[in-house]
């Protein structure tokens, strides 16, 4: 057995600053299971008052998109103004913005 | 108020001995443990323990009245000062060893806590109420890891039932109530801890049963760290702990 086989799966976690906020990225930990991941992920994450909630993931479970990917994912959007809010001019009299 | 029992400082002290000698224990695994994530919990849990006694120490200096802060009280008595249960001080041993301790002494600690958020002694019951929320964290943690090691590998489940065996003959003195603080309890400030034996003993049961380990049965059970009587252990940790204090008497950060 060598010493990837022997150790713990890697968890991801995310933590919820508030009530209502998103949860966010804060990095991952080893553990054996979820339970002791939610543990483990309190102690190095959570530790000094940064969440209120916690949520972890199998890395595994997760599919990313490749640095290759970049061009045919991502780029279309440069060219298509009208995609993004900027394009579109706010009224007159609209302040909040 | 009127004068303070004088049952209150020791009684006091016996509170803070245990999370202090037992934080003291806790913080050798400081880049030790098996894994960074391990690392990291144990040293939280060491500094929770250690702050539960800079508060009770803190507040047992100012009953006593005679000059003698938390710093003092912490490092500078002997070990026959000391009034810490035996099981606080036994060496850390392995990470069996370790966990099965924090189970052990987290649960009593717990309900000792608990009882004593409806202390009539109002900083003590403060007290009490923050020690509380940490010391449940400690017992999920180290309940958790028992029945991991316990219901784990070959290995793992030696390891932890020879921690149980070795640790089980030192519970029993959390649970021998200390004679002089019977006008305390009757007033409502100390705790009777002979009280919470059940409810530990089911808890510990049911854990040990989900771990697949079992309890020693009819074991005698060593006592005399409440009354200052302590193992070899207790000198050495306090040579370790003591020494920076005293070497530099006064010496701030």
């Amino acid at each position: 057995m060598n010493t990837t086989d022997r150790s713990w799966p890697l968890w991801e976690v995310f933590t919820q600053g508030t009530d209502g906020a998103p949860h966010q990225h804060a990095g991952s930990v080893h553990a054996t299971d979820a339970e002791h991941a939610l543990q483990n992920a309190r102690d190095v994450y959570a530790r000094r008052n940064e969440a209120i909630n916690l949520w972890v993931v199998p890395s595994a479970a997760i599919t990313a998109s490749t640095p290759d990917d970049v061009g045919p994912f991502f780029d279309p959007a440069n060219d298509k103004a009208y995609r993004h809010p900027q394009f579109y001019k706010v009224p007159k009299g609209v302040k909040v913005f | 108020m009127s004068s303070p029992h004088p049952a209150l400082v020791p009684a006091l002290l016996r509170i803070a001995d245990d999370r202090l000698i037992l934080g003291h224990r806790t913080s050798e695994w400081c880049g030790h443990a098996p894994i960074l994530e391990e690392d990291i919990a144990l040293a939280n849990i060491a500094l929770d323990l250690i702050g539960q006694a800079n508060l009770v120490l803190q507040y047992a200096g100012t009953v006593e009245g005679a000059g003698r802060d938390e710093d003092t009280l912490a490092f500078f008595r002997e070990a026959i000062e000391f009034r810490n249960a035996l099981l606080c001080e036994l060496p850390k041993g392995d990470f069996g060893v370790t966990i099965v301790r924090h189970f052990f002494h987290g649960l009593y600690s717990v309900l000792q806590w608990d009882a004593l958020t409806r202390s009539t002694d109002q900083t003590l019951s403060g007290i009490a109420a923050k020690a509380l929320k940490e010391s449940r964290y400690h017992v999920r943690h180290a309940g958790e890891w028992v029945i991991r090691l316990g219901d784990g590998t070959e290995e793992s489940h030696r390891r932890a039932q020879e921690a149980v065996d070795a640790l089980w003959p030192y519970t029993g003195e959390l649970f021998m109530q200390p004679a002089d603080e019977a006008e305390l309890v009757g007033a409502g400030v100390a705790t009777d801890v002979s009280l919470l034996e059940p409810s530990w003993r089911t808890q510990v049961d049911e854990v040990m049963r989900r771990a697949t380990l079992r309890v020693p049965d009819g074991v005698w059970m060593q006592r005399g760290g409440r009354d200052g009587r302590h193992t070899e252990h207790l000198g050495h940790l306090l040579a370790e702990m003591q020494i920076v204090a005293r070497s530099h008497p006064g010496a701030q950060w």
